[in-house]
This record gives structure tokens, C-alpha cells and sequence, in this order.
């Protein structure tokens, strides 16, 4: 029995894996174009975008989805994201990937303000191009700053998967909930925490051997 | 000929006026000391010299070139910008170190990236050019270190040896030392006396009187935007004609310096 529980659960959190993994792939870069837009000067960039920072991160990631996947099949009378299982893991994904981006975007931003105006001006002074000052310069110390709060928000992120389940997109904590039903026992669901756990740890000790590469400079 | 001439600079921030029409010029191997009380707009000229400031009116002119006009619309490109900056070289008040780069590569840098770009790219003489520039900071024991792990005054020597990698014609100094310890203060001031020495152009903006009485050549005293005085260190402090220098100077012998 532990076998079958086993290897359900681990074809649930295949599927909690995949929408990590997307999802990290697109927000992390979608969240640095996004920063550079709220800390734009023109009033036509910026404010767009900070109005949707202000939306995402002030409402519930659990509403966002049902939105996002039921709401233009009310509006539109045309569901969008498609037929079936794809369907409603393309939904969850823009779902993820628009909120974390937002979240991420508010880190880059924090990363990129902190750096004192002094080391682009060191840079500007020597002659450097606008590309060298950032690339030679800035960007390792934004790293370096961004890092503690992009670890708390990825192994955020491993979490928030489950709330997938809302539009019913089969992870791991709907197939340890299966076993309820199909045969009355409660430790499967239980038992997916176990997956959690393991893989926050290896993020955890992963981001942990990042910043101490990175503690060689303050 | 004078190696800079600045002509009527005026800048504004907003609807006050922090430069009033500096005009001043100096001769190749001489040390210009800039003093004056805060908020005179110290600063603000050194920031205008090196381009980070862009002036609202007037001239700098180094060597005979016309490197800035205010008259003439801004056209030249973020290259030809770049070139015009590397007449002068600044070491700023705070430093302003890579952190993530030692001593060494904080020294490096720039001159590996204009050398690359410029097709000349020879590793071993930028290397060596920069350790015996670190050298004469007195520095040879503290190459390879990160600046988080050099003292105040170490690291203000690191960044002069960085300013002056790019060799340039005059080496501006806002407050080298004003970020110092006080037992710190002497070795950098006796590192840029050292270059007076050796006939380094510098325009230096300092509260050292006694250092800028002995180092330079030639003291502008600046109140409210303006040139109030200028002359040689003993007519200056000496003999001040103004009295808006002799108030200057009084407020700082009160204070014991
Ligand atoms: N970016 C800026 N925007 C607006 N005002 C500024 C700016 N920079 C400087 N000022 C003002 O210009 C005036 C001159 O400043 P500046 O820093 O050049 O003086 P300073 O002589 O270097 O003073 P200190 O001895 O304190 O360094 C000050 O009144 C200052 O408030
Ligand atoms: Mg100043």
C-alpha cells in the first residue's frame, strides 16, 4: 500500500513540480522587465504596471486563479484556456506567473534601488558604458541583496502550488486526498507533506550554498 | 597655455541658482585647492568638470579643446561623452569602491574595458601599471583585498590609484578625506601631497586648511556660488582682501584646527 500511495503522490507532485518550474521560468524574467517598467519615468509605463503590482499582491493568489480561469468564460461566453486537464493547467500557470512576477518584480526593484548612486557615478566617472556599469558593476551586488528575499518567495512558491487544486489541477495534495474516497484513509494526505519538506530542504540548503558564495564581498 | 579654463559657469537646480558664474583657469602640473564653507557649491563645480552635473552656462576647456559649450545643443554621443570625461579623474568623497572586485581588480577595470574596446588589449602592462600605482599608495600589502576588508583611508587610496589608471589630465578630490577617521586623514593626505609633489594636476576641494595652505599652488575660496576670492596660498590665507574670507577663515582657527 505504501508503494501505491508512493507512486500516486509522486505523480501528483510531478505535476507540482511542472508548475514550479514554468512558473519560475517565466516570472523571473517577466518580474525584472516588470521592475524596470514601475521604475520608469514615463507616466504611461509606470503606472500600468504598478497598478497591476497593487492588484496581484493585494488579493488572494486563490481568487486570482478562479478569476483568471473562469472569467473570461463568463465574460467572453468562450472558455479560452481550452478543453480538459491542459486547459486548466494553462489557466493555473498565468495565474502563477502573473502573481509572481508581480511579487518578484517588487524584489528586483527593491535589489536595483538599493545600490547608492555613487557606484554608477564611480562607473560613469572611469569612462564605463551605461551596459558596463550594469553588467560589471551593479548586477552582483543586486544579486547578492535579492537573494534572501527570492529564496523566502520561491519556497513560497513551492507551497502556493497546492492552491492549484482550486481549479482542479491534479497536484500532489488532490492525490493524497483521492485516498479518502477511493479507500478511506487519511495518512496519504498527510503523508504529502513529506514531499514538501524534502524538496523545501533542498531548495533551502541550495539558496543557503548561493549566498555564501556571494559573501565574499559586502 | 592653461591646461583647464572654465568660463561663466552657472547651474541651476530647479529655481535656485548654486553657481553663479565660476570662471577660473589653471597651469599644467599645479595644485588648485577649493575651499569654502558648505553649500557654496564645492561640490556641485567638480560634479560640472567631470560631467555628472551638466552645466546650464559657460565653457570648459581643457588643453585648448572646447570639451563643453552650454551654447552649443548637446549632440555628442554617449562615446564622445565618455572620451571627454576622461580628462579629468574623481575620487569622491565616499569612495565609492567596487565591493566585489579586490584593490587590484577595483584598479584594473576600467582601463582593461577602454583597452579591450579599443582593440589594444595587453593584460600583463594594465597589470602592472596598476600594482605599481597601488605601490605608490603604499599599498603593496593589500592588493588582493576586498574593500570591505581595507580601513577608510586604505580604501581612499585604492580609489585614487583607480582614478589615476586612466591617466588623467587633472585628478579632482571632493572631500578626500572628510569620511575619514581623524587618525586616518594623514595618510591620504600625505599620499596627495606626495602628488603634488611629482607635479600632479589636482583640483582639490578640501576643509584641511593647513594641508591645502601647503599643498597647493593656487586657493579659490567660493561663498554662495561665487568665486569671493583667489590667489596664492600665502595671499589667501595670509593676507585675505575679503571679508567674507577672513569670517571663512576665523570660524575655522576658532575651532582650534
Ligand atoms: N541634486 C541637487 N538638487 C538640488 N539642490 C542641490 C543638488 N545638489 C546640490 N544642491 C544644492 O546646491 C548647493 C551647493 O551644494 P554643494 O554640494 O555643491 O555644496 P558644497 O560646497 O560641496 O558643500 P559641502 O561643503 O557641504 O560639501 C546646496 O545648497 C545644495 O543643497
Ligand atoms: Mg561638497
Amino acid at each position: 500500500m505504501l508503494l501505491t500511495v508512493t507512486l500516486s503522490l509522486l505523480n501528483g507532485f510531478g505535476m507540482t513540480l511542472k508548475l514550479f518550474a514554468l512558473t519560475l521560468l517565466f516570472s523571473l524574467p517577466l518580474g525584472l522587465v516588470m521592475s524596470l517598467g514601475s521604475m520608469s519615468k514615463v507616466k504611461v509605463i509606470r503606472w500600468p504596471i504598478v497598478f497591476l503590482i497593487w492588484v496581484m499582491r493585494g488579493t488572494p493568489l486563490l481568487l486570482q486563479l478562479l478569476v483568471i480561469y473562469y472569467g473570461p468564460g463568463m465574460m467572453l461566453h468562450n472558455n479560452i484556456w481550452g478543453a480538459g486537464d491542459g486547459g486548466r493547467f494553462t489557466a493555473a500557470l498565468v495565474a502563477f506567473v502573473i502573481n509572481y512576477a508581480c511579487y518578484f518584480s517588487e524584489i528586483y526593484r527593491g535589489g536595483i534601488q538599493s545600490i547608492p548612486v555613487g557606484q554608477y557615478e564611480a562607473g560613469q566617472v572611469l569612462g564605463m558604458t551605461r551596459g558596463q556599469i550594469f553588467l560589471r558593476v551593479i548586477l552582483l551586488q543586486v544579486i547578492k541583496r535579492i537573494v534572501p528575499p527570492m529564496s523566502n518567495e520561491i519556497i513560497n512558491l513551492v507551497k502556493d502550488t497546492s492552491l492549484a487544486r482550486v481549479i482542479a489541477v491534479y497536484e500532489v495534495i488532490w492525490a493524497g486526498q483521492a485516498f479518502i474516497k477511493s479507500d478511506g484513509i487519511l495518512w496519504p494526505l498527510f503523508y504529502t507533506g513529506v514531499f514538501y519538506l524534502v524538496f523545501c530542504g533542498l531548495l533551502t540548503a541550495l539558496f543557503g550554498r548561493l549566498e555564501k558564495a556571494l559573501d565574499y564581498f559586502r | 597655455m592653461a591646461i583647464l579654463q572654465v568660463e561663466n559657469i552657472i547651474k541651476n537646480f530647479g529655481t535656485t541658482q548654486v553657481l553663479k558664474g565660476i570662471s577660473f583657469s589653471m597651469e599644467e602640473g599645479t595644485a588648485l585647492s577649493l575651499i569654502g564653507s558648505s553649500g557654496s557649491g564645492k561640490t556641485t563645480l567638480l560634479r560640472c568638470l567631470n560631467f555628472l552635473e551638466r552645466a546650464d552656462e559657460g565653457k570648459i576647456i581643457v588643453k585648448g579643446e572646447t570639451l563643453f559649450d552650454a551654447k552649443v545643443k548637446e549632440n555628442s554621443s554617449e562615446e564622445e561623452l565618455r572620451r571627454k570625461r576622461l580628462h579629468f579623474g574623481m575620487v569622491f568623497q565616499q569612495f565609492n569602491l567596487f565591493p566585489q572586485y579586490t584593490a587590484l581588480q577595483n584598479v584594473m577595470l576600467a582601463p582593461t574595458l577602454a583597452a579591450k574596446a579599443a582593440g589594444t588589449y595587453d593584460a600583463k602592462a594594465i597589470e602592472e601599471h596598476a600594482k605599481e600605482l597601488l605601490v605608490s599608495m603604499g599599498l603593496e600589502n593589500r592588493m588582493n583585498n576586498y574593500p570591505h576588508q581595507l580601513s577608510g583611508g586604505q580604501q581612499q587610496r585604492v580609489a585614487i590609484a583607480r582614478a589615476m589608471a586612466l591617466k588623467p589630465d587633472i585628478l579632482c578630490f571632493d572631500e578626500p578625506t572628510s569620511a575619514l577617521d581623524p587618525e586616518l586623514t594623514g595618510e591620504v593626505l600625505k599620499v596627495i601631497r606626495g602628488l603634488a609633489e611629482h607635479h600632479t594636476t589636482m583640483i582639490i576641494v578640501t576643509h584641511e586648511m593647513s594641508f591645502a595652505r601647503d599643498v597647493s599652488d593656487h586657493v579659490i575660496f567660493m561663498d554662495d556660488g561665487r568665486i569671493a576670492e583667489q590667489g596664492t596660498p600665502e595671499e589667501v590665507f595670509e593676507h585675505p582682501k575679503e571679508e567674507r574670507t577672513r569670517q571663512f577663515l576665523a570660524s575655522y582657527t576658532r575651532e582650534g584646527e
